[in-house]
């Protein structure tokens, strides 16, 4: 009952305190409450911008302008990556936990879609419809990703980095020597998405504009959640727990219930993964993935929900095209290389040196602190 | 005016893209050759460029007329990146025949992707699964080289000729393992072999004490099919542990790092057979003159190895295919390949190791070569061949009904 009346305030507070539209005194009391807390809400109160717009246009029209290669491989294969970094932006971003189980999460709905739907191993796969075997792939994924953030919210730091590492290797070795659910080292091949309503989604196009609608219902809900008294709440427990705790907020509570969001993006993301790929495999949630997904979400920035997206379109193009550049036994210098440029010269990632240039030459006295 | 120009350069487009099917056999041929230059098997694939790259050198970068460019690609093993790297290479660099990859599960992976290609060739790099040609084959995939279980033919007998009855399996958890303990089982329990035991290790595992505790006492030998590092940590541990069973090796078990082993049991290794693709010792002109050719384009100071791996000269092999293919129909690529592909389906292939024909499947079937350890009289240790067997088709002399792939439990005869 207490937490509860805390959290209903606190979500009165966020609200006014943010959308500036109350009166002095209600301000006045929400300046009180909690004075520096980095809530990442500013973008929200302004309204749709141009720039909104112009990447609006840009993302719908892409398939119009680009190749069939570089609308699937990299624009759908960006947004699926961007996809499971956002999940773990908001864990780390939002709610100051860095899990590298998050690769994990996408893996265990990419591989429950595999084995309750249709692929090329007939004996292991059930072959049920896709309607019933995503649902029930993304169900397993979220109850399982929520138990690793019951596992994993007792600890801080890095230690639920470690904790996370452990579980992401353990699941890759289960993958890896199953034979009986897993298939072993060969995974399933043959997983592809299906044809609903006369759209065959295996086509490039249509499956562009399957994750580009997905990657923005994953964006606007983290943007939703992060105004919403739940994510007020849970960015406060990242600045302060213990006096959120003494506000009367159940800390371990909401950052359970932050895991169980962040699975159900990431589970999002592996199922689109696997049918982006038509396979699974336990490569696929191996220890370079899992550690791929923290470098997307820190390349891009944890500042704000569209940098994983940043992160993972710079990280795919590098992917690709690294080798074209550089001498080819050399060209994953040319990957590090970059990734420590970025990391060094802004701890924020692609946002962090974003928000830098415009400090200096947009407004220079602008304060985005 | 400008409106005008625009028309103009559009017409012209129309135009030359009307011409361009017969300007196009003076033009290049793209190849896209995949291989892993990243991940475990990077020393590996590197030499698989090597091989691929000594097929183009040996025409001077020519074939059925027309002027070869090569892009290459990278993958880590990984059958998702592999996909990728192919991808780009078909999709966005338009190569015309495509060369790779480098392992199974990619090769399974490429496969599929080859099916929503169909006006591109795909020919394989060294990847050796099974289930690549066997299991939902591609029309416009091609594999000229033999897979893990062919490579084990005749390994069998050569056990049985050394009084071995019943044989202890130690091998890898994984899809090539089970093909090559196939390749020997299907003709060893065929003529009166018994396998009672077969001991499934997880792949990189460097502790195999507990399945040394399972050996039983009564077998003749241990068939060993894991990779060069870990066979020498098998022998050491068995040693240890006061063993003294003789072994049979897989096709990359008897690799240098067993022959340098210098543990006790060192004589024992004399007499190891082991079976397949090719062999260090093979004296054919053919093979030499391979040799020759890759030490003298790749000396050992340029990094690469002093004779050329499996991977060279099966991406070699590969190669060669592509490119004498391309002579046979004069650079012909025209009609989305097909006459391209009839001839790659019909052609003998001449390679080092021997003559190549194609299946109904476009698998290879080819030699395969049964090696022993000697000792030689400064004391080292060197694999000879002890003889080879030709024609060796996917099937392994069953017919096609009584065929299942490789597995754990396939085939059994305890």
């Amino acid at each position: 009952m207490n937490a509860g009346a805390g959290r209903l305030a606190m979500g009165k507070q966020g609200q006014t305190t943010f959308s500036a539209s109350s009166g002095e005194a209600s301000e006045k009391r929400g300046l009180s409450l909690f004075p520096p807390v980095r809530v990442a809400t500013e973008p929200w109160q302004n309204p749709v911008r141009a720039h909104h717009l112009l990447v609006l246009v840009f993302l719908i029209a892409f398939p119009i302008f680009a190749t069939p290669f570089l609308t699937y491989q990299i624009g759908a294969q960006s947004l699926a990556f961007g996809l499971i970094a956002l999940s773990l932006t908001f864990l780390g971003g939002y709610g100051g936990m860095i899990s590298l189980a998050q690769m994990t999460v996408a893996g265990i709905a990419g591989y429950m879609l595999a084995i309750f739907g249709m692929s090329g191993e007939a004996a292991l796969s059930l072959g049920w419809s896709w309607w019933i075997a995503v649902p029930i792939a993304i169900l397993i994924a979220v109850i399982a990703g929520t138990g690793i953030g019951w596992l994993s919210v007792r600890t801080e730091g890095i230690y639920t980095i470690m904790i996370t590492l452990a579980i992401g290797v353990a699941f890759y070795s289960l993958c890896l020597q199953n034979y009986s659910v897993f298939n072993g080292f060969q995974g399933f091949q043959r997983v592809y998405a299906p044809t609903v309503l006369g759209i065959n989604f295996r086509e490039q196009t249509p499956f562009y504009y399957l994750v580009l609608a997905c990657a923005f219902g994953g964006y606007f809900l983290v943007k939703y959640i992060l105004r919403a008294p739940f994510g007020v709440a849970l960015q406060g427990i990242r600045d302060n727990p213990r006096r959120m705790n003494a506000l009367g907020f159940h800390v371990i509570a909401h950052r359970v219930a932050a895991y169980a969001v962040a699975a159900f993006i990431a589970a999002v993301g592996g199922v689109l993964l696997v049918w982006y790929n038509g396979l699974i495999t336990p490569n696929s949630v191996g220890t370079s993935w899992v550690i791929n997904i923290l470098i997307i979400a820190v390349l891009g920035g944890m500042r704000h929900p569209i940098g994983p997206f940043i992160g993972a379109v710079v990280f795919v193009l590098l992917q690709t095209f690294a080798i074209d550049l550089f001498d080819r036994e050399r060209f994953n210098l040319v990957i590090g290389s970059v990734f420590l440029a970025i990391v060094l010269f802004s701890p924020d990632g692609l946002l962090g040196l974003w928000a830098a240039w415009k400090r200096k030459f947009l407004k220079p006295r602008g304060g985005i602190k | 005016m400008k409106k005008g120009a625009l028309v103009r350069t559009l017409a012209s487009a129309v135009v030359l893209a009307a011409f361009s099917g017969t300007v196009y056999s003076q033009q290049e041929v793209k190849i896209g050759l995949l291989a892993t230059l990243e991940g475990p098997f990077a020393a590996g694939g590197a030499d698989g460029m090597r091989g691929a790259e000594l097929a183009i050198k040996q025409r001077n970068g020519m074939a059925g007329g027309r002027k070869i460019v090569l892009i290459k690609a990278s993958s880590d093993a990984k059958p998702d990146v592999a996909v990728n790297a192919t991808r780009k290479l078909v999709e966005q660099d338009k190569v015309d025949i495509m060369v790779g990859p480098l392992s199974g599960g990619e090769g399974i992976a490429v496969k599929e992707y080859s099916k929503t290609q169909p006006n591109i060739t795909f020919i394989n790099g060294s990847s050796g699964a099974q289930a690549t040609t066997l299991v939902n084959p591609s029309t416009n995939f091609f594999r000229f080289n033999t897979e893990g279980a062919q490579w084990m033919v005749g390994l069998g007998k050569a056990a049985l000729d050394k009084g071995y009855k019943r044989v202890m399996v130690i091998a890898e958890d994984y899809a090539f393992p089970y093909s090559q303990v196939q390749g020997f089982m299907s003709e060893f329990c065929r003529i009166g072999g018994k396998v009672p035991l077969k001991a499934w290790v997880p792949l990189g595992g460097k502790d195999y004490s507990s399945v040394i505790a399972r050996i039983p006492k009564d077998i003749d030998a241990l068939l060993v099919v894991l990779g060069g590092a870990d066979a020498v940590n098998f022998l050491n541990q068995y040693e240890a542990a006061g063993g003294d069973k003789p072994m049979i090796g897989g096709s990359i078990t008897v690799s240098q790092d067993v022959l340098n082993y210098k543990g006790k049991r060192r004589d024992s290794l004399v007499g190891t057979i082991s079976a397949g693709p090719h062999a260090d010792a093979y004296d054919a002109p053919e093979w030499k003159a391979f040799v020759a050719d890759y030490q003298k384009n790749y000396p050992v100071s340029s990094g690469a190895y002093p004779t050329p791996s499996l991977f060279a000269l099966v991406y070699y092999i590969n190669m060669k295919a592509a490119l004498d293919g391309l002579d046979a129909v004069k650079g012909d690529l025209s009609g989305g390949q097909a006459k391209y592909r009839d001839t790659l389906a019909k052609m003998t292939l001449k390679t080092p190791v021997g003559d190549v024909k194609l299946d109904a499947n476009r698998q290879a079937i080819g030699t395969a070569f049964i090696t022993e350890v000697v000792k030689d009289a400064q004391g080292g240790l060197h694999n000879k061949v002890l003889r080879k067997v030709d024609g060796v088709d996917q099937m392994l002399g069953m017919k096609k009904e009584d065929f299942k792939v490789g597995s754990r439990d396939e085939p059994n005869c305890p």
